[in-house]
């Protein structure tokens, strides 16, 4: 046999596989009344675990609510929700050590909260004001934070999975016992950086998990029209890598895939693959409208398996939680996430002054001379400039 | 003529052309029933069927390569990239591709059929990611044509050429104007030549050259500067591969000055192109140095979105400084 193929078996006759030869279960805990299945396997979760989760999901849904009226608002530019990918993101993040590095697309602020990611920064980072670590230079939702070992996030699609692997590999190198989490979309995995990224990642043998929050559009795009193959899990298999796919909807399940994803990649020292199969509840973004592209019925549906619902359930079974104190925690983010936007869209911008800083590491004689220009110019005509008038 | 904005010309373009023309096909991100995100193809898909207009998975890559590869069938490909900041995966694909199919085939093979649409430019508060303005890349390959109108009725006509010209284009729309820019726009079919810049305004004493977006803003700098007594020549340069030297060369001998303004950053810009190969026509005519206004050599900001840009003010600055130097 060569070393060409790994398949021993052959056949005299001409036999196609295709996806259905392919079969791909996916994991499910919890229920929708927020029992757990009979036979189910829970995940490691104790109180403080679940209500630190539970916590997230709150603020995130507060924030998204709030957020995206402030939007409406014209108070900030744009805005995008985590709305019904709540136990994705935060499942995944909950199984994760601070030290493991996040790779984000840009619907996973919940994942930089439940890191602590505090709700001023939030802001600052939506407001462009003097206090995001972003310096004002991208939009709304942009969040970074090197603490928090959550890289800044990019607007091209599909650039942070090569990146992931990457980073992975680093920390493989340097002994860490750590990983790189990597979120994308399934609309995503259709560019060419997540074949690549993938196939290096197994290929290199790099601690990565890849995690997939299949939502069911890209913008007005419905998985049908995005791959043919059987969901994006398939491809994991096909780039030789571990691979699982969970009710996205169902905390418990995505905590249990990703812990035992991040055990299995330390001890491997291998990439693995999740595919949370979710619904994106919300607008893609701001700016889009869904109602030209899919119907009230269908969205309906889909909020009948609120993830966020389903585990407040889940905790309220337990006795892990009641009514009350959920009204209270509501109410609680409500006045927070008021209270910051107040505060943070006060706050001036940038000082005009870091429109050349990090360019490079120190700014060019080029750009030094064009900010002295520039200055020059703003202080002629101050009324232009209003963000900057004043302040040279 | 029909009052419309540059969407609703695009989309007419596209519809005479798809009617006129049965291999053409439009397609890539969100274009098909939803109409693309700025609605440029509302309608096309309802009209010509899914096979003619369709969403692509989202790969720019693959949408340029599938591109490239119906085109060198001797088909009419119109391939919509979301926002230019996102060209970028497909880069590899259109320049060493698309531009070098007919030169390295020894003219075996052409993607002539292929029009790349892509809006571009800021304005919008959209940050690095959602401004751009990328033409220079383009303009350094030979092979590709690159194209940029400023309104709805040069859009149209534009358009309608770049689809049938026998090479690929790359044409760039400003979408800061897409629902902005209102004009006239002739009815039914008509072309604008590419490759011919276009005097927007006669003047005497400095050229000002701009092209897209930036047309509005020059021609409220030259507004500005007509009533101190300057009177400015306007042109748009509309195609800057290949570009009218002729044109340009011809206005800056009659007025000895040159101002160029482009949002893309300063430093390798197509200005500096424009202004070595001006300077070489021209030399002896030159009143003052060509001068440029550009964006800055930064990545496109969000919150210092107006000082980042080579606005009416700073134009209108560099038109009395050239005119007084």
């Amino acid at each position: 046999m060569s070393n060409a193929t790994t398949n021993n078996d052959t056949v005299h006759r001409v036999s196609f596989l295709d996806k259905a030869s392919l079969h791909i279960p996916t994991l499910r805990i919890l229920q929708a009344d927020g029992t757990t299945y009979e036979q189910a396997v829970l995940p490691n979760i104790d109180q403080e675990l679940a209500n630190k989760i539970y916590d997230t999901c709150v603020f995130t849904r507060v924030l998204d609510e709030r957020m995206l009226g402030a939007q409406r608002q014209g108070r900030i530019s744009f805005y995008m929700t985590c709305t019904g990918e709540e136990a994705a993101v935060i499942g995944s993040a909950a199984a994760l050590d601070d030290g493991d590095v996040i790779l984000a697309q840009y619907r996973e602020h919940a994942a930089l909260r439940y890191r602590g990611f505090p709700t001023e920064q939030f802001m600052n980072q939506m407001f462009s004001n003097e206090k995001d670590f972003g310096k004002g230079r991208q939009m709304p939702i942009h969040y970074g934070s090197q603490e928090l070992n959550y890289q800044t996030i990019s607007s091209p699609l599909a650039t942070q999975i090569p990146q992931a692997t990457g980073v992975a590999y680093g920390l493989k190198l340097q002994g860490k016992r750590n990983v790189a989490v990597c979120y994308f979309g399934e609309g995503a995995a259709s560019e060419g950086d997540f074949h690549a990224g993938l196939n290096m990642a197994a290929v290199l043998k790099s601690p990565t998990i890849f995690f997939c929050r299949n939502n069911g559009y890209a913008i007005s795009t419905p998985t049908e029209e995005q791959y043919a193959g059987n969901g994006i899990a398939s491809r994991g298999v096909g780039y030789g890598m571990h691979t699982i796919r969970v009710d996205g909807n169902d905390m418990l399940a995505v905590l249990a895939a990703t812990q035992q994803a991040r055990a299995y990649a330390l001890e491997h020292n291998g990439p693995v693959l999740i595919e949370a199969m979710s619904y994106r509840l919300g607008a893609h973004s701001s700016s889009d409208d869904p109602s030209g592209y899919r119907s009230k019925e269908e969205e309906a549906k889909w909020q009948q398996h609120d993830p966020v619902k389903r585990f407040k359930l889940w905790m309220i079974n337990k006795g892990w939680l009641d009514e009350a104190t959920d009204a209270e925690l509501h109410e609680k983010y409500r006045e927070e996430v008021l209270s910051a936007v107040k505060t943070a869209e006060k706050l001036p911008a940038p000082h005009i002054d870091e429109i050349i800083e990090d360019v490079f590491d120190k700014p060019t004689p080029a750009l030094k001379k064009q900010l002295s220009e520039l200055k020059e110019h703003i202080n002629k005509y101050p009324n232009a400039y209003p963000k900057s008038a004043g302040r040279i | 003529m029909a009052q419309m904005n540059m969407l609703h010309a695009i989309n007419e373009a596209l519809s005479i052309e798809m009617e006129k023309n049965q291999s053409m096909i439009v397609f890539g991100e969100d274009v098909g029933h939803f109409g693309g995100v700025f609605r440029a193809t509302s309608g096309l898909q309802e009209k010509f069927g899914k096979e003619r207009c369709f969403n692509t998975p989202l790969t720019e890559q693959g949408i340029a390569g599938f591109a490239n590869g119906y085109a060198a069938a001797g088909l009419t490909a119109v391939a919509e990239i979301q926002f230019a900041d996102y060209i970028f995966p497909a880069f590899d694909q259109i320049v060493n591709e698309s531009a070098k199919f007919r030169y390295r085939s020894g003219n075996q093979f052409d993607v002539g059929g292929l029009t790349f649409r892509t809006p571009y430019g800021g304005g919008i508060a959209g940050g690095h990611y959602h401004s751009q303005s990328p033409e220079a890349y383009f303009t350094q390959t030979p092979g590709l044509k690159v194209v940029v109108p400023r309104n709805p009725e040069q859009a149209k006509g534009l358009l309608l050429a770049a689809m049938r010209d026998p090479n690929p284009v790359v044409f760039f729309e400003p979408k800061r104007l897409y629902r902005a820019s209102v004009g006239e726009v002739p009815e039914g079919d008509y072309e604008i030549e590419l490759g011919k810049a276009e005097v927007v305004k006669q003047g005497t004493d400095i050229t000002v050259l701009a092209w897209g977006a930036q047309m509005e803003i020059v021609e409220n700098a030259c507004k500005k500067a007509e009533k101190e007594g300057i009177s400015c020549e306007i042109i748009d340069l509309r195609s800057l591969a290949p570009w009218d030297v002729d044109t340009v060369a011809a206005s800056v001998k009659k007025t000895g000055r040159l101002l160029i303004n482009h949002e893309a950053p300063l430093t390798g810009g197509f200005a500096g192109e424009i202004a070595a190969t001006i300077q070489q026509e021209c030399f002896l005519y030159l009143e003052s140095p060509i001068s440029r206004v550009c964006g800055l050599d930064t990545p496109y900001p969000l919150i210092h979105e107006k000082e980042y840009m080579p606005d009416e003010h700073k134009t209108y600055e560099a038109i009395k400084a050239s005119v007084g130097f």
